[in-house]
C-alpha cells in the first residue's frame, strides 16, 4: 500500500467514531446542561464568572454578542501587541530575547487573536516563554472559544422562535474554554510528553557532539555539511503549546519548523495524533448541531459534505507527494552513474513520517483553519501544494476550522437552500426558517468578502517592487507563493509557503489587514443572519419544504461548496501551480 | 469593554499560568521526555536522540542535508530549505550531493537514496531511511576495518519498524547508531 494510505484509513475511522461521543458532549456543555466533568470543572467555572463579574444568565442581541466579541477580540491584540513589545522587560525569558519589532508584533498580535497563527517570525529564535504561554497559547485557547462562540450562537438562533437574543457570549466563551478545551489539551499535553515533547523552563542544552570535526569541502556537503563542536538544542514547555495548537485548530508552533520539528512532534504517532486531534473538534461540531436541533439527520448531511470533499482532497494530495519529483530525478541522473530511489518527494518531509502521512497532515490543516505544518508546503510538487491552497480558497468548510468552519459551511447551505429554491420553485426554509433577501444579502457578503481580499490583496501584491522581492522561488511558484499568503491569511490558516519574505512590512501589513478581514468582516455577516432568524417563526415541513438531509441535498451542498470557490479561484490557479505542473513535466527550470 | 478586560485576565491566568503549570508538574512524571530526550555519556550531553547531528567524518553514518543556517543541524532555529520544485537552485544542489555521495561512496550499491538527496523539513531530521543507511555501510565499514557484515547486522539491530507495525516509515536514528558504531571500539 502506498505510504501513508493505511495511517490516512485509520485516522479518518478514529475522527469519525470520537467526533460523535465528543459532538453530543458538547452538545450539553453549550446548552448548559451537566456532564460528567460538572463536578470537577463547575466550581471553575463559577469563580471564573464570579471574578470577571459577569451574570451567566443574561441574555444578548445579536448586536451585543458581536460588540462583546469584538471587544474581547480587541482587547486580545492589544494585550498581546503590547506583551510583544515589552518582552525584554517581562519575566521568563532566559533567552534575553528583545523586544519584538513593531511590524512583527502588529501581525503577530491580530494573527493569534483571529486564530490564523501566521507566523513571521522562529519561535525559538524570537520568542520568550512569557511570550509564548501567556501571550500566544492563551490566544489559541480564547480565538479557539471565540470561533465556537459564533457557531454555537448561530446554532441556538436557529432553535429559537421570535426571540430577540442569541446567547450571552462570555458564558459561551467560558464554558467551551473550561469544558472542552481544557481538559482535551491536558490528556493530549500529557500523552504528547510520553512520545518525547518536551515540557521544561530550561531554555537549551549544549551538546557535545559526536562529530566534532568543521565543515570540511566537499564530501560532507552530500550529507550534513560540517559542524560545530557543540550543538545548542533549544528546550522549553512545548507540550502545552503543542495540546492546543492542534485541539483549537491555531497552528502556531513553538519553533519554528513548527510540527516537523522532532520536539514538536517526535514521533509518527504523535504525528497521527496531531492530526487526529485538529480535525477532531471539527468534525465533532456537525453532531453538536444535529443534537441541538433536535435532528440528527441534519448534522449527518453536514458531515456527510465535509468528509466527501475532505477524502478526495486527501487521496490526491497523497497520490501527488508520493511520487517523485521529476527534475530532482533528473538531476541525480544528469551527474551519471546508479539513479534516484523513489522514496516519493522528500525534499522538506522528515524520514519519520514519510511522503504520504505528510500530505495527509497538509490536507487536514488546510481543510481545517489549522495551519501547522509537518513538512514544507513550498516544496510540495506543484498540485500536490494545490490541494492545501484550494481547501483554503473553498473557505475553510471542509470541515474548517473549531466554530468557523461549521459557521462557514451554515452559511453554504443558506445559500444552496435558496439556489436550490429557486430552480425549482419551492419555498427557501432551512429547518423551519424562511429564508429571505436579509439572510440572501448578509450570505453573499460573507461569500464575496474572502475571494475579493485574496484576489485584490494578490494582485496588489503583484504589482508592487517592495512584494515582489519577497518571492523567493521564480517562476509561476512565486505567483503561488503571494497567493498562498493571502488565502492563508484571509481564511485564517497560518500554514504558508515558506520562502516568502513574510516578514517584509508589506506583507507583514498586508497579511495582517487580510486576517482581521477574514476573521471578524465575516463574523459579524454570520452574527447578523443569527439574530435575523432567531427572530423567526417556526414553520412546520410541508410537502412544499426542501429535505436538508439525504444524498441529494449532499451532493447538492458539495457542489455549492466546490462552484463557489472554483469560479473565484480557478484563473489564478491556472497561473500559478497548474502552469509549474505542465512546465515541471517538460523539464522546466527557473 | 470593562467586562471584556477582566474575564480577559482570569482567563489568562488559567489557560496561560495555571494550565502550563500543571502540565508541566505532571509532566514530571517522565522526567527524561518531559528534559529532551537527552543522550548522556560520562555525564556529559552528547545530544538527543530526538535531533539529528551533522556528520562529516567518512566513519560516521552521514545525516540528511540539513537548510538551517548558519550551520547545519542548527538546534536552535529549525528551517526547511523552502525551494520549489522547479527551482534551479534545489535541482543543482541536488545534483552536487549525488555527485559528492558517489564520490564518497565509490563501492555502493544500489540506487542513490533520496533522503541523502534531499533536504528535511526541520533541518533537524534524526533519521535516515533504512536503505540509506545500508548504501553507506561499504564506506562505513572500510573506514573502520570491520567486516561489512557486522556494520549491516549493526544498521539492522538500530533499524526501526513503523510504530506498533503501522504508524510512519522505517528508519535508522543517525546518532544511536554512530554511537553504536564507535562503543564496537574502532
Amino acid at each position: 500500500m502506498p505510504s501513508g494510505v493505511l495511517e490516512s484509513i485509520l485516522l479518518l475511522m478514529a475522527v469519525v467514531a470520537l467526533a460523535r461521543p465528543l459532538g453530543l458532549y458538547m452538545a450539553r456543555v453549550f446548552q448548559g446542561q451537566r456532564t460528567f466533568l460538572s463536578g470537577l470543572l463547575g466550581p471553575v467555572e463559577r469563580l471564573v464568572y464570579r471574578l470577571s463579574g459577569i451574570d451567566p444568565t443574561e441574555e444578548m442581541t445579536w448586536q451585543t454578542y458581536a460588540k462583546a466579541l469584538i471587544g474581547f477580540s480587541l482587547v486580545g491584540v492589544a494585550a498581546l501587541y503590547a506583551l510583544l513589545r515589552l518582552q525584554h522587560l517581562l519575566p521568563l525569558n532566559p533567552q534575553r530575547f528583545p523586544s519584538v519589532g513593531p511590524y512583527v508584533a502588529f501581525n503577530t498580535a491580530v494573527s493569534f487573536v483571529a486564530n490564523t497563527n501566521w507566523q513571521v517570525y522562529g519561535g525559538e529564535t524570537t520568542m520568550s516563554f512569557f511570550s509564548q504561554m501567556i501571550g500566544l497559547a492563551t490566544q489559541n485557547y480564547l480565538s479557539a472559544a471565540s470561533g465556537i462562540a459564533v457557531v454555537v450562537a448561530f446554532i441556538r438562533a436557529l432553535t429559537r422562535r421570535e426571540s430577540k437574543t442569541i446567547g450571552n457570549f462570555w458564558v459561551d466563551l467560558t464554558r467551551t474554554t473550561t469544558y472542552v478545551l481544557l481538559p482535551a489539551c491536558l490528556v493530549l499535553a500529557l500523552v504528547l510528553v510520553s512520545q518525547g515533547v518536551p515540557q521544561t523552563f530550561r531554555a537549551s542544552v549544549q551538546a557535545h557532539v559526536l562529530d566534532p570535526a568543521a565543515a570540511p569541502a566537499g564530501g560532507s556537503k552530500a550529507a550534513g555539511g560540517g559542524a560545530g563542536a557543540e550543538q545548542v538544542i533549544a528546550l522549553g514547555p512545548v507540550a502545552s503549546q503543542e495540546a492546543i495548537k492542534e485541539f483549537g485548530t491555531n497552528g502556531g508552533g513553538f519553533y519554528n519548523a513548527n510540527s516537523a520539528h522532532p520536539f514538536e512532534n517526535p514521533t509518527p504517532f504523535s504525528n497521527w495524533l496531531e492530526i487526529l486531534t485538529l480535525l477532531l473538534i471539527p468534525f465533532a461540531l456537525p453532531f453538536t448541531f444535529g443534537a441541538m436541533v433536535g435532528d440528527r439527520r441534519q448534522g449527518n448531511a453536514i458531515l456527510a459534505a465535509m468528509l466527501i470533499i475532505f477524502v478526495a482532497s486527501a487521496g490526491f494530495a497523497i497520490y501527488f507527494e508520493n511520487r517523485p519529483n521529476p527534475l530532482v530525478a533528473a538531476a541525480t541522473a544528469d551527474a551519471g552513474g546508479q539513479p534516484m530511489s523513489n522514496q516519493g518527494n522528500m525534499e522538506g518531509k522528515e524520514v519519520r513520517f514519510g511522503p504520504g502521512i505528510s500530505a495527509m497532515y497538509a490536507t487536514a490543516t488546510t481543510a481545517t483553519s489549522t495551519g501547522a505544518v509537518d513538512s514544507s508546503h513550498d516544496s510540495f510538487t506543484p498540485l500536490g501544494g494545490l490541494i492545501p491552497m484550494w481547501l483554503m480558497q473553498i473557505g475553510e468548510t471542509s470541515p474548517g476550522g473549531v466554530g468557523s468552519g461549521l459557521y462557514a459551511k451554515l452559511i453554504l447551505v443558506v445559500i444552496a437552500v435558496f439556489v436550490a429554491g429557486l430552480m425549482v420553485g419551492r419555498t427557501p426554509e432551512y429547518l423551519g426558517k424562511k429564508i429571505e433577501p436579509y439572510e440572501m444579502k448578509m450570505a453573499v457578503l460573507y461569500l464575496l468578502i474572502m475571494p475579493l481580499t485574496v484576489l485584490i490583496l494578490s494582485s496588489s501584491a503583484v504589482l508592487i517592487p517592495a512584494a515582489l522581492a519577497g518571492i523567493s522561488n521564480p517562476g509561476p511558484h512565486g505567483l503561488s507563493q503571494i497567493l498562498y499568503a493571502f488565502s492563508s491569511g484571509t481564511n485564517n490558516n497560518g500554514s504558508a509557503f515558506g520562502g516568502l519574505g513574510a516578514g517584509l512590512p508589506f506583507y507583514a501589513v498586508a497579511v495582517g489587514v487580510a486576517i482581521l478581514i477574514g476573521r471578524f468582516w465575516m463574523m459579524i455577516p454570520v452574527l447578523a443572519i443569527a439574530g435575523s432568524l432567531a427572530k423567526k417563526k417556526i414553520v412546520p415541513a410541508s410537502s412544499g419544504t426542501l429535505p436538508t438531509y439525504g444524498p441529494l441535498f449532499v451532493g447538492w451542498l458539495v457542489a455549492v461548496t466546490i462552484i463557489v470557490a472554483a469560479l473565484a479561484f480557478f484563473p489564478a490557479l491556472a497561473l500559478g501551480p497548474i502552469a509549474e505542473h505542465l512546465i515541471m513535466l517538460a523539464g522546466g527550470k527557473f | 469593554m470593562w467586562k471584556a478586560m477582566r474575564l480577559f485576565l482570569v482567563l489568562t491566568v488559567l489557560v496561560g499560568v495555571v494550565y502550563p503549570a500543571v502540565v508541566t508538574v505532571a509532566a514530571m512524571a517522565m522526567p527524561y521526555r518531559a528534559q529532551g530526550s537527552l543522550i548522556r555519556q560520562n555525564g556529559a550531553v552528547v545530544g538527543s536522540e530526538l535531533i539529528g547531528q551533522s556528520f562529516a567524518n567518512p566513519k560516521y553514518f552521514w545525516s540528511r542535508p540539513s537548510a538551517t543556517a548558519p550551520d547545519p543541524y542548527n538546534a536552535s532555529a529549525s528551517t526547511p530549505s523552502n525551494l520549489g520544485p522547479t527551482n534551479k537552485a534545489l535541482t543543482d544542489a541536488v545534483s552536487e550531493r549525488a555527485r559528492a555521495l558517489r564520490e564518497a561512496n565509490p563501492n555502493a550499491t544500489g540506487p542513490l537514496p533520496e533522503d541523502l538527496l534531499t533536504a528535511s523539513a526541520s533541518g533537524l531530521d534524526p533519521h535516515i531511511s533504512p536503505q540509506a543507511a545500508m548504501y553507506q555501510v561499504p564506506r562505513v565499514a572500510a573506514e573502520r576495518s570491520l567486516p561489512e557484515a557486522t556494520v549491516r547486522t549493526l544498521v539492522d539491530k538500530y533499524t526501526e519498524g513503523r510504530q506498533w507495525g503501522i504508524f510512519g516509515e522505517p528508519r535508522v536514528s543517525v546518532l544511536k547508531l554512530n554511537l553504536a558504531l564507535d562503543s564496537l571500539g574502532r
